[in-house]
């Protein structure tokens, strides 16, 4: 979360429950709203390694609110990761050891595994399928997350079934 | 209610000069009047031999194939035909609709052959054009309509009869994202209804709507079984954004 709340900072100084509002204003229903604590124990670091800095601000009746804002250190920082390739998805499929070590075991046969799997697989399918039906068009975010998510699932349904070609 | 279609050790070999070459191998199906069936597998696991047996497009080797309790499979290749026409739904990859008549026709035509009045035929054709979003495309030909409406259309066709069962193959194989999401919902809708449904797809969000999936592989039924529903509330529980 370190680098969204840098992000968000570069926009214009916030303290931790504006930054709270803004990530799920931003993202919609597509993230689990951020825990407050978190968001605080995130500003925190952040201020002890130079990337942020903050500045009380007197409130009438109530004790000082703290307002965050970026430092040249921070902004590098962040300049960094947008300027850098993102690294692509790691295959480290639980399932593929699975698949592989199982006939060793003696417990299950590929193709029972494989069968499995592909149920498995569909009824998370079927899960963003409601999701989908569920979220507002105007959600724009959350869509583009939900495509993605199915993408990848229907990635992986068809490397089961070079799977099931190959080694059932 | 009874069964809406049955198998019994359903066989097709394809003859490949001297070389029999077995597509479907011993296949025993059975599907109830409202299931949904998705078949999927590998390509040349036989899927798309099925249903085009089960729809009579594709002789038989050996087996039985039976529709609404009654056997088809022995049937004479004309008698096989004016069955279909009132019990069977057809919905292709490619729309193949008929490319001089209009939209509005091309719905209207199979109500028409099935023997249905002129007067209901008309209605039908009316109510699947507005349940469908087509109505003001109705005097439009397929070639004007875009893949997505040209699938609807399509499966508008395959309704008009009101069949026994509807058999679909690979029906958003050649959409784009936003017209496969389209058909998705019609057939979401169509099963909700209680049509029967039985469609080969390698499209897992196709997959995913129907309550039960028959997995071939090398001509045979490698699974079958039902699909899970479990209920989650956000996008942030399925997805983990780093």
């Amino acid at each position: 979360m370190r680098l969204h709340l840098l992000a968000l900072l570069a926009k214009e100084p916030a303290h931790g429950y504006e930054l709270k509002q803004a990530l799920e204003q931003t993202f919609g229903s597509a993230y689990p709203s951020p825990n407050i604590g978190q968001i605080y124990v995130t500003l925190g670091r952040l201020e002890k390694d130079g990337l942020v800095r903050a500045v009380g601000v007197e409130q009438s009746n109530r004790p000082n609110k703290k307002v965050y804002y970026l430092t040249a250190k921070g902004r590098e920082h962040l300049t960094t990761w947008v300027d850098e390739p993102t690294e692509g998805p790691r295959v480290r499929d639980e399932f593929f050891m699975k698949l592989v070590l199982a006939p060793l075991t003696g417990i299950a046969d590929r193709m029972a595994l494989i069968n499995r799997q592909r149920r498995h697989y569909l009824s998370l399918m079927s899960d963003l399928n409601d999701l989908l039906d569920r979220t507002s068009p105007t959600d724009r975010v959350a869509i583009l997350l939900i495509e993605g998510a199915m993408l990848h699932l229907q990635a992986d349904l068809d490397w089961l079934e070079r799977c099931q070609e190959d080694l059932a | 209610m009874s069964t809406v279609l049955k198998t019994v050790n359903l066989v097709k070999i394809y003859q490949d000069g001297a070389i029999p070459v077995p597509a479907v191998r011993g296949v025993d199906l059975q599907v109830e009047p409202g299931e949904f069936v998705a078949i999927m597998g590998p390509s040349g696991s036989g899927k798309s031999t099925l249903v085009h047996m089960l729809g009579g497009l594709d002789a038989r080797t050996s087996g039985e194939i039976w529709l609404d309790g009654k056997r088809v499979d022995t049937l004479s290749e004309s008698a096989w035909a004016l069955l279909r026409r009132k019990k069977v739904g057809f919905v292709f990859q490619f729309f193949n609709l008929v490319a001089n008549m209009t939209v509005g026709d091309n719905v209207e035509l199979p109500a028409l052959l099935a023997g249905v009045s002129p007067k209901v035929a008309r209605e039908r054709r009316e109510s699947l054009l507005g349940a469908l979003d087509l109505t003001d495309r109705a005097d439009a030909a397929p070639a004007q309509l875009s893949g997505g409406e040209q699938q609807r259309v399509a499966l508008a066709r395959a309704l008009a009869n009101e069949p026994s069962l509807l058999l679909a193959d690979e029906p958003t194989g050649n959409l784009d994202s936003r017209n496969t999401r389209d058909v998705l919902r019609l057939l979401g809708e169509v099963h909700k209804k209680g049509q029967t449904i039985v469609m080969v797809t390698h499209d897992a969000r196709v997959a995913a709507l129907a309550d039960r999936v028959v997995s071939l592989f090398d001509g045979e039924i490698a699974d079958d079984g039902r699909i899970a529903r479990r209920r989650t509330r956000t996008a942030g529980e399925v997805i983990d954004l780093r």
